[in-house]
This record gives C-alpha cells, sequence and structure tokens, in this order.
C-alpha cells in the first residue's frame, strides 16, 4: 500500500518499517510540512515508579505527586486532545498504573474517540485491574522487560521479583486479546540478553519489540559509566537484530534505536523539535518532547495556564524555538540532511555542548564529535554499579552484599 | 488449489502471533479489534489506527479494508469491487493480496477461522 503524502498536515507513516525512538511515536515526516497537531500524544501521568531504572527517561528533579493533574484536569486534557485532532494517546509515567483513576482516564480517551495505548512496567497491575483497563477500552499494551531472566532484570529495575511479574502480566493481555509490545531498554550489562530477550518477546506473542538503546541525558547520563556498550557490543547487538528480523518476519517486528554515541548521524530527534510529537507531564506542562525540562532556561507553558493545547502547540516560544531550520547555526545551517535529522537532539546537544543550539555532537560535523567516542570508548569500560532512579536525587547501589 | 473446497477454512491455522499468516483468495481477512480504519475529520482522510503507528491506505485499500469483513473471502471482494469500478477482478485480486499480506505480516490483519456455512 503506497502512501500519498498529506498537504498541511503531519504525515502519517508509510507502510514500511522504520526504526522508531523509544517515545517517538510516529516516524518521518514528509517534507513541506506545517506544523499540524500531532496523531499521537504521550501523557505522563505520574513520575512515581515502584522500579528505580538507572536509565529512566524521566527527568533527574521528578515531580512530586501532590504537583500532579488532578483527575478532573486530565479528563478535561484528554477530550481537549481528541478535540483538536489527536489520534492516539499513550498513557504513560512513571508508572501510570500508579494512578488511581488510570481506568476513568482510559475510559474517557475510548469515549472521545483516541487509540489508547498503556506504557506500563507491569508490576502493579492486577489481572482484575487489566480486565477492567481493556473493558474501559485499551487498544493496546506495552511492557518494559530490563532483562531475559530474574537476576540481571531484577537488578537492573531496583525491584525483586519484577521480571516474573511482566511475564505473568504479558500473559495475561494476551488473555485478554489485547496487542502486546515488549520494549527492551539495552546497554552494556543487558546486551549479551539480546538473543534470549527477542526469544521471550516471541514467546509472550509480542507483535512488537522494540530493541532501543539507551540514549544518554537525565538519568542515563549520570549512568553512563555503567550502560555504555562498548563498539563491538554495538556491532554484535545489530547483526543479531538484523538477523532476527529476517528470521521473524511476518510474526513480531523489531524497532531498533541504536546509542548514537556511535553513529555518524543524529537521529531525527521526535521526527524534529515541535514538529510532529508533544508530551504532558504530570503537573501538566507541554513538552517538545518527554526530556525537554532537562534544557535549563526554557519555560513551558502548562494546561494549567490560561492557553489552549492548540495556543501553547501553534505559538508558544518553546516550541518555536528549534523549529524547523531558520534557528539552526553551522554546521547545520549549510547541511544537506538539515531537513532530514533537523540537527538531532536538542537535549543531547544541551547536555554536552553546553547549548541546545548546537549539533546534536552525534553528528561528525559536529566539532564535538571526536570527544563523544572518546567519552563512549572511556565509559565502555567503567565500573558496573547504578546509580538508582528515585525522588531523592539517586541511590547508589550497594555493592559485594 | 483444492482449499476451496475445503469447509474449513484458509490452509494454515497458525497460532495467533507464533506463525506467519499467509492470505489467499480464499482467505477471508478482517482487521483485528485494535486495529482500526477511521475517518479522521481534522485531516479528512481515511486513517489505520494500530499499535504506534498511524497508516495513511490509498483509496483502493480504502474500499477493500471497508469490504473486509471476515465473512467475504479476498477473492469475493476483489470481484465486487471489479464490478463496481469496470475492472479485471485478477488485477484487483493480485493488489489485494499484496496488501492484506502487508497487513498481515504487521500484525494489523486476522483471518476469520469459523466454517461459513455451519
Amino acid at each position: 500500500m503506497a502512501d500519498s503524502p498529506l498537504p498541511e498536515t503531519p504525515t502519517p507513516e508509510p507502510m514500511a518499517p522504520v526504526a522508531v525512538d523509544e517515545f517517538q511515536l510516529l516516524s518521518k515526516q514528509a517534507e513541506g510540512s506545517t506544523y499540524g497537531i500531532p496523531l499521537a500524544v504521550l501523557v505522563e501521568l505520574t513520575h512515581r515508579c515502584p522500579l528505580q531504572c538507572p536509565y529512566c527517561s524521566n527527568p533527574v528533579e521528578l515531580e512530586a505527586s501532590s504537583k500532579e493533574l488532578t483527575t478532573a484536569e486530565w479528563l478535561r486534557v484528554i477530550d481537549e486532545l481528541a478535540e483538536i485532532g489527536v489520534l492516539q494517546i499513550h498513557f504513560s509515567g512513571g508508572e501510570p498504573t500508579a494512578r488511581k483513576d488510570l481506568v476513568d482516564l482510559v475510559r474517557r480517551a475510548s469515549e472521545a474517540g483516541l487509540y489508547s495505548n498503556l506504557i506500563t512496567s507491569a508490576v502493579m497491575l492486577t489481572r482484575d485491574k487489566l480486565e477492567a483497563l481493556a473493558d474501559a477500552g485499551l487498544n493496546h499494551v506495552q511492557i518494559s522487560i530490563q532483562g531475559a531472566e530474574s537476576r540481571v532484570a531484577d537488578r537492573v529495575g531496583g525491584f525483586r521479583n519484577g521480571h516474573v511479574k511482566k511475564l505473568e502480566v504479558a500473559r495475561w493481555v494476551k488473555e485478554l486479546d489485547l496487542p502486546l509490545t515488549v520494549n527492551a531498554v539495552m546497554h552494556r550489562q543487558n546486551l549479551a540478553q539480546l538473543p534470549q530477550i527477542i526469544d521471550l518477546a516471541v514467546s509472550l506473542r509480542a507483535a512488537r519489540l522494540e530493541v532501543a538503546n539507551v540514549q544518554y541525558y537525565g538519568w542515563a547520563l549520570k549512568n553512563r559509566q555503567a550502560l555504555m556498550p562498548s563498539r563491538a557490543q554495538m556491532e554484535e547487538c545489530t547483526r543479531v537484530v538484523e538477523a532476527a528480523r529476517a528470521r521473524l518476519h511476518g510474526i513480531m517486528e523489531i524497532d531498533y534505536v541504536i546509542p548514537d554515541y556511535y553513529a555518524e548521524r543524529p537521529k531525527q530527534c521526535m521526527g524534529g523539535w515541535g514538529r510532529q510529537f508533544f508530551n504532558i507531564s504530570p503537573a501538566g506542562k507541554v513538552l517538545p518532547c518527554h526530556a525537554a525540562e532537562s534544557i535549563t532556561g526554557l519555560e513551558f507553558d502548562s494546561v494549567r495556564g490560561n492557553k489552549s493545547i492548540r495556543w501553547i502547540w501553534d505559538n508558544s516560544e518553546a516550541f518555536n524555538l528549534y523549529r524547523g531550520v531558520d534557528w539552526m547555526p553551522e554546521p547545520c545551517r549549510s547541511c544537506a540532511f538539515k531537513e532530514i535529522d533537523f540537527g538531532g537532539c536538542r537535549c543531547q546537544a544541551f547536555a554536552l555542548t553546553g547549548s541546545a543550539r548546537n549539533a546534536d555532537p552525534a553528528c561528525v560535523k559536529s566539532e564535538h564529535h571526536a570527544r563523544l567516542f572518546a567519552v563512549a570508548h572511556e565509559a565502555a569500560s567503567g565500573g558496573d554499579g547504578f546509580l538508582y532512579r528515585n525522588f531523592s536525587g539517586g541511590t547508589p547501589e550497594k555493592t559485594g552484599g | 488449489m483444492s482449499e476451496a473446497e475445503n469447509p474449513r477454512p484458509e490452509a494454515p491455522c497458525p497460532e495467533d502471533g507464533i506463525e506467519r499468516l499467509r492470505v489467499t483468495p480464499e482467505s477471508r481477512p478482517k482487521l483485528p479489534r485494535h486495529v482500526m480504519l477511521r475517518h479522521d475529520k481534522t485531516r479528512d482522510r481515511w486513517l489505520i489506527l494500530a499499535p504506534e503507528r498511524v497508516l495513511a491506505p490509498e483509496p483502493t485499500a480504502v474500499e477493500l479494508l471497508r469490504l473486509a469483513d471476515g465473512k467475504r473471502s479476498l477473492r469475493e471482494i476483489a470481484e465486487e469491487l471489479a464490478a463496481i469500478y469496470a475492472a479485471p477482478a485478477e488485477v484487483i485480486e493480485a493488489d489485494a493480496l499484496e496488501m492484506f499480506q502487508d497487513l498481515a505480516d504487521r500484525g494489523f490483519l486476522t483471518l476469520a477461522r469459523e466454517a461459513r456455512d455451519g
């Protein structure tokens, strides 16, 4: 089935497999697009989570539960999203099932005609709760796993017996006839298990597997020395994924994200800043990406203010700051790829070069690129101890015990 | 091609998710409950909503999908469209096979299994 570009709207994905970022829910954008409202939105209902993964994509400064939007506020947001033309809603966190009102939110999304996806660690779900979510109209479940077996997985998640629980929930998902995606975030300490992780996902009857190498900002940047793979490991990982894709054609799709420290060109992060994606933080901030708050000095509008979400998308300063290509300095400004990668990841540029306007150092044209390679190489032989993610700024893993 | 006489459905009747679904002219395709064909008012076009994907089918594909109800076989769907559009049924059938197999390979299609006439 061919795909014809839509004039003046974000173009839905053509029918060809594409690699997507962990949170990039739609892929490439057609040229000449204006910034029509995104097809999919990620809502981070809470930052509370029983797991403590050292690469968590939430900001290092987690939002306290007292700041979270109320049920009434989320219901209003869901209606507004549907009204302005959003089609898919991804309920995420933190752990979205930590919200007691999740079933009500899913039901409202369903009533509003939104296609709903639950992105969960699964460890807080009961079968009754999952069934209630399915009855409320939930369309899809994505469960994260941290390894192929308990020893590695429970250590990475910092949560005892989590892995076994996840497998149980994955079976309930299929019993309830819901489609399942397995999300595996990969790094040095679990990459050796990738073949087993792929087999596990097949046996769980996942229709999709996301093999997402850690992206290094926020918590993952703090844990870079414990997570960074070697280049050889990375190449092996790519071989394993490619072989599995060929073998599993028609059985399970595999989306693959390589760590861009070893890339030559940056990823098209979020499809470009403010082009086809936004997310809403637990406190209601409307963000161009889930890590955008890591860029200090930016002000983000909130759904609690007097502005509509549509207005924020179209007009807010933060969304327009790095939108399109006009903001770019060199080497991006004269680059032939500038409308393909949009300069890469703003958060990574900020974290590693000190300015979010710079080219993503994952790009060979960045003056910081060589250093990035050196950093990766050095980090790959770092210590294995984690700094676990939590509300008190992180807790170092106890070793030798 | 004697499967056509078989009261049981499509030759391969794999367990969902473990084997590849094979679409044949006798298959009776339909979208599974987690894949929705929907007209989007905001953008004024038909879209397929699927897990973490939004697909934009061409008009011909939309016609095929709207007839894919799990009751009609792929061949019947092609014949029906051939009659409406005065086009050769074989051509439509070949295109339909390709499109439905592609959807099946992505997990966006099921094939009705129960025998049709009892």
